[in-house]
């Protein structure tokens, strides 16, 4: 064994408080170490060559880099040392800077604390194994869950790479929150007209499956070979023979509120969400139709020209295998009736932000009248609120929604252009309008559509007679408000779906304290997770407007097809490793792995001359944490590059 | 091994009660810390980045989980006089792995007992969650083991040093 | 069903029939009310805008005193001496800085324990609606009455823990109980404008007025309240109310115990309805209450 030592100046950072020169004379002396120098940036092209030209000369054949923390450079010299001939695992790094040189005071002890890292690396070197790193291969296909604006754009440019995706959507249509809105900020183009050529697109193309009223049933595997279960809902119409003609819910009976316009429509039991759904094939609501509820009707079936009405459609379960996943499975409002200030959610004129989009939509259940829901009559005084839910440590969730300030003025603007008589008061906290052109917008609404913004909450509102009386403090001239107001509008804030949770944990990702999955770093990975081969997009990481759902659903678009290239994933070999003669297959290892990357194997015991059950490690899915090397008994199962050997050395020379 | 580091002790290496021990002056105690390589090792280089200073004692083992700390590897430091053991991982709830943290946070447990039973100051063996942002928690953390270790005295239960 | 019973100085003086009335329907339900012996006051307002120390000792002072008597739970009526009762609960069970200077001032060791009730509290939780219903004699049919809680019997909530915050209803179930129809009205909890009566009466004015206001708005005939001070500032201050704003209120604040009272058919005069500004028995004969 020839272990080279190389120490590092790294300018005055490391030789102010450590005498370089004395570390590398002491570290010639270790056991197994046949050349060690200093060198002033060891990491520099001139560094690295003094490396690769001493393995040459000095014929080494592992190697030490006494200089920072390996999480800056070990990628570096592995490269370096694998340049030079050596396998780059044979190489280990003494942390002489972030642990040493720069936490003490210079003197000896700095010193002699550098000699003994040194050591530890030297001792651990020793033990080293050259590794291969593996390859697995990929599936050449994206799943996209969630089929809002943001999931639609990743599957438009994936399939744009002429790669192929699916969607998975649970509500009966593509689409999302977006094709539920009327105009978009600040441009006030029309939300359908430039979402529905995107669903359009999206469902003609030929590298796009779309699995509508669908849900994610089990997710397993990793990264190149996800294996997802899919469960389809029964939607109880055949979508192949189905024309879309529409004849079935024009004569269906039933007349339930309506999900896709907030309940201020109807709908009949039979239904599409909205016109421009995609597919355009209506859905049964079973807990709604006669014919699931009290066994008759069926003049849905006896109607239809085609026969697809079909009532005994059972719930169908499809596998498929994927290489990426893009997650893109949106919010939910918060809840407003948790503020009794604000009546529970009781009084009928106080309506959540999307309620007044229905509203104010022209093809819209009110025809884009904005009412009192209550009576149906006009309304003129409208008060809105933002912040309902947001920046609410108390009873909301302690983040900013971001996009309310923005929505709220957007509805100001067209409570005023569908109504020029109406008034619009808007209770803020602070405007936060920071986007293009999105500060000039609100700047607009209060000075040309002559919406009245008071900065200061609404302690109260109740009712009085057919009026709303909302009450509360205008900070800026320190004045208590009262308003009779016909309608009062909340901005309710942008909060994780409901199940954000379970989905979480079934694919591994994590989430946080609000329940929105965590990327993997917020500012240099925002649509990776720390799970490889799934990434983020839109508002399930957190409140994102349309501009930003889209352009992060192409940057997880880009992260996937970065992936679908390639054609086979090369995966570090710092991973466990089953030595079969020792496992006595107890399974301990299966139990503690939290990745389920252990399973049996059964193997032909020479010495015993049976079959005999042992472990097997998973290589792909392996992450190499090392805990199955605790919960083994027999120290059957051990992790490279971090294997009790070498522990076991590093503590021997202490 | 360069034991100038630790000043000579012989006048209490024979005295049989360690509850009779007053702490050594110029003692210099020798801790190993296992450090996880997501949170704790990341924070340590944190304290580094941050030129937060601590004492010079402590001698860091990097893993890639607190889970992969196996008992023996405590044990075997103490057996070989180390003065004092560290385990270090993420905070429960943040394991890079998960779940790692959790079964280190069990096994230490009882290993914490064990220690007791057989008489070995509970201060020797010690575990702390700290964060890749907690630089200056881990600074003070390593300050306030030293000092422990420090009252503890040096490690003889094993007969001394090696 | 015992309970160490803290009046308060306003039960013994200017709302006498809150305490008279609170003791015969006690004594109606077989809910004995043991006096705390030597009780001080619990301190209110000027304690805790002069010495946050006072504003905990002189509570935590009749607590112990109320230790002495045996372990009953603390009852009490008056909303103020409720919520400081209650607040110094916290801060002894939650605060030892605070714990260990007042154990010191009482040289006594308290860390919390006794549980302060209210009677509405106990009415409802203990004796139970169930047990109520069937006692009722005399239901008040007709007598459409506004639920006024205030702002300390419910406020803050985290403290109390007696009621919803917002919409509180225990009064209102009490009064449905005892076969009044309590209205739906927005002001359960606003201001009446509390002690600013003697400092800023102006003040008191506007705020009891709009209450007042709101109240006959919704079609109340009367108004029930559970503290002394807003009872005071409702019924004591209409003849200058009706002047300031030229209104004609005629309007009676009742105590919820005298209507539990009366409902049970306890004599009137004994619920001290006669010690009232606004003379509640020409209402209660209209509605054929009294005979």
């Amino acid at each position: 064994m020839k272990i080279g030592v190389f120490t590092c100046h790294c300018g005055t950072n490391i030789a102010a408080t450590v005498d370089v020169e004395k570390v590398a004379q002491a570290a010639a002396e270790f056991p197994g170490v046949t050349f060690s120098t200093a060198y002033n940036y060891m990491c520099s092209d001139p560094g690295q060559n003094i490396v690769k030209k001493a393995i040459k000369e000095h014929a080494l054949d592992r190697v030490v880099i006494a200089s920072c923390s390996p999480s800056l450079h070990e990628k570096t010299f592995r490269k370096c040392v694998e340049d030079a001939g050596i396998n780059p695992y044979l190489v280990e790094m003494a942390n002489i800077r972030e642990h040493c040189s720069w936490v003490h005071p210079e003197g000896e002890q700095t010193t002699a604390k550098a000699i003994e890292l040194v050591r530890i690396a030297v001792a651990k070197v020793s033990r080293d194994r050259p590794l291969e790193m593996t390859y697995t291969p990929i599936e050449k296909k994206v799943l996209i869950i969630g089929g809002g604006i943001a999931g639609i754009q990743s599957a438009i440019d994936i399939a744009f790479a002429n790669y192929p995706a699916v969607i998975v959507e649970r509500e009966p249509s593509i689409g999302g929150r977006m094709a539920s809105f009327d105009k978009t900020f600040p441009t006030l183009d029309c939300a359908a007209c430039i979402l529905t050529p995107k669903m359009v697109t999206v469902s003609q193309s030929e590298h796009v499956t779309i699995h509508t009223y669908s849900e994610i049933e089990e997710v397993t595997g990793y990264v190149g070979n996800f294996t997802v279960k899919i469960r389809k809902k029964p939607r109880s119409v055949d979508i192949n023979k189905c024309t879309g003609c529409g004849v079935c819910y024009g004569k269906c009976p039933v007349r339930v509120p309506s999900e896709f316009d907030q309940g201020l429509g109807k709908r009949p039991a039979i239904y599409i969400p909205f016109p421009q759904a995609v597919p355009n094939v209506p859905v049964i609501d079973r807990e709604s139709c006669l014919w699931f509820t009290e066994q008759k009707c069926g003049i849905c079936q006896k109607v239809c020209p085609f026969g697809a009405i079909d009532y005994d459609m059972e719930d169908e379960i499809i596998e498929e295998k994927f290489g990426a996943i893009i997650v893109a499975t949106g919010f939910q409002q918060f809840d407003y009736s948790v503020y009794g200030e604000y009546g529970y959610g009781k009084f009928k004129n106080v309506i959540t932000g999307l309620h007044f989009e229905r509203m104010v939509n022209s093809s819209g259940p009110t025809g884009g009248k904005i009412i009192k829901p209550s009576d149906g009559k006009e309304a003129r005084e409208v008060v809105f609120i933002q912040c309902i839910g947001s920046r609410d440590e108390q009873k909301g969730v302690p983040y900013c929604s971001r996009l309310c300030c923005m929505y709220t003025a957007k509805h100001a603007l067209l409570l005023r252009e569908h109504n020029p008589d109406a008034q619009a008061y808007v209770f803020y906290i602070d405007i936060r309008a920071a986007g293009k052109n999105y500060e000039e917008f609100v700047k607009k609404v209060q000075d040309e559509y002559g919406a009245i913004y008071l900065r200061g909450r609404v302690s109260r509102i109740f009712e009085k007679g057919d009026k709303l009386i909302v009450r509360g403090a205008d900070t800026l001239s320190g004045a208590q408000i009262e308003i009779e107001a016909d309608l009062v509008v909340m901005a309710t804030g942008l909060v994780a779906m409901p199940d954000a949770v379970s989905l979480a944990q079934m694919l591994h990702i994590p989430y946080d304290q609000n329940n929105l999955f965590t990327e993997a770093h917020p500012k240099l990975a925002p649509v990776e997770t720390i799970t490889s081969g799934i990434f983020l997009t839109g508002a399930c990481q957190a409140p994102k407007d349309i501009p930003d759902a889209v352009a992060t659903a192409s940057a997880a678009s880009v992260k996937a097809l970065g992936l679908m290239v390639q054609d086979k994933l090369a995966r570090e070999p710092l991973i466990a490793r089953v030595i079969p003669e020792l496992c006595s297959g107890c399974r301990a290892c299966i139990e503690a792995c939290p990745f389920s990357a252990i399973e049996t194997e059964e193997i032909e015991d020479l010495r015993l001359r049976r079959k005999r059950t042992v472990v097997k490690v998973i290589e792909g899915v392996c992450t190499g944490c090392g805990i199955c090397t605790t919960a083994c008994r027999m120290s059957a199962i051990d992790l490279e590059g971090f294997s009790n050997r070498q522990i076991m050395e590093e503590l021997a020379v202490l | 091994m360069n034991k100038s580091q630790i000043p000579d002790h012989s006048p209490q290496k024979n005295s049989g009660d360690r509850n009779l021990k007053a702490p050594i002056k110029d003692f210099e105690p020798k801790i190993v810390g296992f450090l996880c390589n997501w949170c704790s090792y990341a924070g340590a280089d944190l304290a580094g980045t941050s030129r937060i200073k601590y004492p010079p004692n402590i001698r860091v083992i990097r893993v890639p989980c607190s889970g992969r700390v196996n008992p023996l590897f405590v044990l075997n430091c103490l057996m070989n006089g180390v003065d004092g053991v560290l385990v270090s991982g993420c905070h429960i709830g943040d394991c890079h792995y998960s779940e790692g943290n959790f079964y280190a946070r069990r096994r230490f447990a009882i290993l914490k007992r064990l220690l007791e039973y057989i008489g070995i100051d509970p201060r020797r063996f010690q575990m702390a969650w700290v964060s890749a942002a907690e630089g200056e928690r881990w600074a003070k953390l390593v300050g306030e083991l030293v000092e422990e270790i420090k009252e503890a005295g040096p490690n003889e239960h094993f007969g001394g040093n090696r | 069903m015992k309970y160490a019973y803290y009046p308060g100085c306003s039960l013994h003086s200017t709302a006498k029939e809150y305490d008279l009335s609170t003791r015969e329907v006690a004594n109606a339900l077989g809910i004995e009310l043991i006096e705390i012996p030597d009780w001080v006051c619990c301190g209110a307002t000027p304690a805790h805008i002069s010495m946050h120390l006072l504003s905990l000792a002189l509570p935590v002072k009749n607590l112990l005193l109320a230790r002495r008597i045996g372990s009953y739970d603390i009852a009490t009526c008056c909303a103020a001496c409720f919520s400081r009762l209650k607040i110094a609960n916290k801060f002894m069970r939650d605060n030892p800085r605070h714990r260990a200077k007042v154990n010191k001032i009482l040289g006594e060791e308290y860390q919390g324990e006794i549980k302060v009730r209210h009677f509405i509290d106990i009415l409802i939780n203990d004796f139970g609606m169930k047990n109520l219903a069937p006692r009722i004699t005399k239901p008040l049919e007709g007598l459409k009455v506004a639920c006024y809680y205030g702002c300390l019997l419910t406020r803050p909530s985290d403290i109390t823990c007696l009621d919803d915050l917002e919409e509180p209803h225990l009064m209102d179930d009490l009064m449905r109980v005892i076969g009044a129809q309590p209205v739906n009205w927005p002001y359960k909890v606003e201001c009446c404008g509390a002690s600013f009566s003697l400092t800023k009466t102006e003040i008191v004015l506007k705020l009891s007025n709009d209450i007042l206001q709101m109240a006959c708005d919704q079609g109340a005939e009367a108004i029930v309240v559970a503290c002394p001070l807003c009872q005071s500032n409702l019924d004591l201050r209409q003849p200058k109310i009706n002047k300031k704003f030229k209104a004609n209120f005629k309007i009676p604040i009742f105590y919820f115990t005298q209507l539990i009272g009366l409902s049970l058919g306890i004599e009137p005069k004994k619920l001290g309805l006669k010690k009232h500004i606004v003379n509640p028995l020409p209402l209660l004969k209209e509605k054929g209450l009294l005979g």
